[in-house]
């Protein structure tokens, strides 16, 4: 890796951090309203995966699709990040015109298809995205972001086995952060290691990673998308992770321990990233303090300022949307007598 | 002209915008090698193939979920769920995914693919393969649901369907496949909005969609022999309704029954009637009567699935009660 790309992609991850954490504190101000999970912890995984998918050629992109804890894998796809905060605030600059919020964020324009609310919807429709990518003859792949917690739906087991047996061009990223919502994975899953449960179940190949460090996730996740773009097949990937919050921001996390987080701070990827590139010589502490600076600034004075000042969608507008709003008069207009 | 059974006007309507273009596929269990259960795709695997005629495993809501992803970016899927029963297992994908994915996204992404199911009562198939369910995806913002009375609104509306840019529910019926019509042989759509009035009349409206269209028809025929000229209004399309034909034809009789085949709870006739009365309460003479299934799971033994469904008798029946006739 060159030694620029390892100077972005530390600020990306702070960025994305300090992105989230803003959205905490406009949460507490009442800014945004609804359910927000939030991805903090986790950032080496999307980070690293899309940073080896293809993005920023618009319609060209892979496909991206994923759960509820979506901000994140919205911008590191393409999704201005002040659209995306604009989205959080309910306003019509909003990614999704204010229609979605914190759930739902869409960017059509970066194919990047949308955050879905019921667990475990994502794979077949990723699997779809794969279909219609591999009619129209194109290489790209779909690439599908889900917990471990979504592995128990029945929408798993029933897309793993079309995607192997129709061979589609997807890539399962499993974020295993040990919780379904509020309840660890012992306690809800038969066999824990979820990379185990595709491979000669689906007949599907698969691995297991390390997802706090950034440099793992490129490696493997490199590997993973070559081998689904050329092979045009499925892949499953699995992520050892943790969110450092909460479920959402109505969760206490009496579920697990203090020591267990501790431990798992230990693993921050930020933290450990820094620490490398600093014993690598490449930054010191003061460059990442600026960095830090740098990016609070942007945030606070270009993202936060576009959501405050943007507009609210126009109530006359509500039932835009709905369907089409026009449609060919031959297939819906006044009926021929 | 040509008479044409329900199934092939199906069929004749995949064949042709499948040849037209290639991003129209078909999806479902047993639709290709197998030829379809109903016939709706038979020989279609073998003129466009297996990626295009797509035999599904027995897995509805994820390959609905397929369909739905397919169309998100550009493809035009025909999905087929056997029953509407299993219909149910689809439910996430259709309600919560495919009629709000337009919306959630602002307007970014639609979902055209059509969903093509039949729904009602056959013989003796029992509880679980004999519901009508039209009331639950009638009462979901995002989608269009019609239901072809017989081969010409099943050619012309699948036509559209296919080409609409929304997620369209074609409701079918088990007992409909064999019925035939005289419909052209060159192209033509049927519009999936507007109700139609299918024979005219002066006393009474009778209302119904889909099967129980022709309850109304064959007890139209008997209250005509009565001296009592029924009109016919087919609903067509379950949502949108088209209120201002129900309205225009209410004025015009002052009398009204709606005729379903599912039960009445929240049901069709539950919202047509309310709409009557939003629109025009002060045009009718007599209070409006449902004709409607029994309110218990569909029964295997044949008397008891026979009490438990109305006929056209009971249409009959209804009107004449309507009427202040017994």
């Amino acid at each position: 890796m060159k030694d620029a790309d390892k100077k972005r992609l530390l600020r990306e991850m702070i960025f994305f951090r300090r992105f989230e954490d803003r959205c905490f504190e406009a949460y507490m101000e009442r800014k945004i309203g609804g359910f927000l999970h939030l991805y903090s912890g986790q950032e080496a995984v999307a980070t690293g995966v899309l940073d080896m998918a293809r993005t920023g050629q618009g319609e060209k992109n892979d496909y991206v699709i994923t759960g509820y804890r979506d901000h994140i894998h919205a911008i590191k796809t393409g999704a201005p990040a002040r659209e995306v905060m604009a989205e959080l605030f309910g306003k019509e600059t909003g990614s999704s015109k204010g229609r979605g919020g914190s759930m739902h964020i869409f960017d059509a324009s970066q194919n990047f298809m949308g955050g879905y609310a019921l667990v475990g919807q994502p794979f077949p429709l990723a699997a779809g995205l794969a279909m219609g990518a591999k009619h129209k003859g194109t290489d790209q792949i779909a690439i599908c972001f889900l917990g471990d917690g979504a592995n128990n739906q029945g929408t798993f087991h029933e897309t793993l086995n079309m995607a192997s047996v129709w061979n589609l061009p997807v890539l399962f990223v499993c974020e295993n952060n040990g919780y379904a919502i509020g309840t660890h994975i012992d306690r809800s899953t038969a066999q824990p290691e979820q990379y185990k449960r595709v491979d000669t179940a689906y007949n599907i190949k698969s691995s297991q990673h390390d997802g706090m460090n950034i440099e793992t996730v490129l490696k493997e996740a490199k590997k993973a998308i070559d081998y689904v773009r050329k092979e045009q097949k499925p892949y499953f990937i699995e992520f050892m992770t943790y969110r450092f919050r909460g479920h959402s921001m109505s969760d206490a996390k009496g579920y697990r321990t203090r020591d267990e987080e501790l431990e798992w701070e230990q693993r921050d990827p930020i933290k450990n990233f820094s620490k490398n590139l600093i014993k690598e010589g490449l930054i010191t502490e003061q460059d990442i303090k600026a960095m830090e600076k740098e990016i609070d600034d942007e945030i606070e004075n270009d993202i936060i300022k576009f959501a405050e000042e943007s507009p609210e969608p126009k109530v006359e507008e509500l039932t835009r949307y709905v369907l089409d709003d026009n449609p060919d008069p031959r297939w819906v207009g006044p009926l021929q007598k | 002209m040509a008479e044409t059974a329900y199934w092939e006007a199906i069929r004749r309507a995949h064949d042709e915008e499948m040849a037209r273009d290639k991003m129209v596929i078909a999806m479902g269990e047993d639709i290709g090698v197998a030829g379809g259960t109903y016939k709706a795709t038979l020989g279609l695997y073998d003129k466009y193939g297996e990626d295009r005629v797509i035999d599904c495993p027995i897995s509805e809501n994820s390959y609905t979920g397929i369909g739905i992803g397919a169309s998100m970016v550009g493809m035009r899927p025909i999905i087929e769920i056997m029953s509407i029963n299993f219909a149910l297992l689809a439910l996430d994908t259709i309600v919560n995914a495919a009629a709000k994915i337009r919306y959630m996204s602002g307007g970014q992404l639609q979902c055209p693919i059509v969903m093509r199911t039949p729904g009602g009562t056959a013989h003796q198939l029992a509880a679980q393969h004999s519901a009508r369910l039209a009331r639950m995806f009638m009462s979901t913002s995002g989608l269009r649901v019609v239901t072809p009375r017989g081969p010409l609104d099943a050619y012309g509306m699948l036509k559209s369907a296919i080409r609409s840019n929304d997620p369209v529910i074609i409701i079918e019926h088990e007992q409909m496949y064999n019925l035939k019509e005289d419909i052209p042989e060159e192209e033509f759509f049927r519009s999936l909005e507007g109700a139609e009035v299918v024979r005219e009349g002066t006393d009474i409206t009778l209302i119904g969609y889909n099967y129980s269209v022709h309850l109304c028809l064959e007890a139209a025929k008997r209250l005509e022999a009565d001296g009592i000229s029924a009109e016919v209004v087919d609903l067509r399309a379950l949502k949108p309704i088209d209120r201002e034909t129900i309205r225009e034809s209410v004025e015009k009789t002052h009398n009204v029954l709606v005729a379903e085949e599912d039960e009445a709870p929240v049901g069709v006739g539950s919202e047509i009637i309310t709409g009557i009365i939003e629109d025009c309460f002060f045009a009718l003479d007599s209070q409006p009567v449902r004709i409607h299934a029994a309110d218990v799971p569909v029964p295997y033994n044949a008397k008891l699935e026979k009490a438990a469904i109305p006929h056209a008798d009971d249409v009959y029946q209804g009107a004449l009660k309507v009427l202040g006739k017994i």
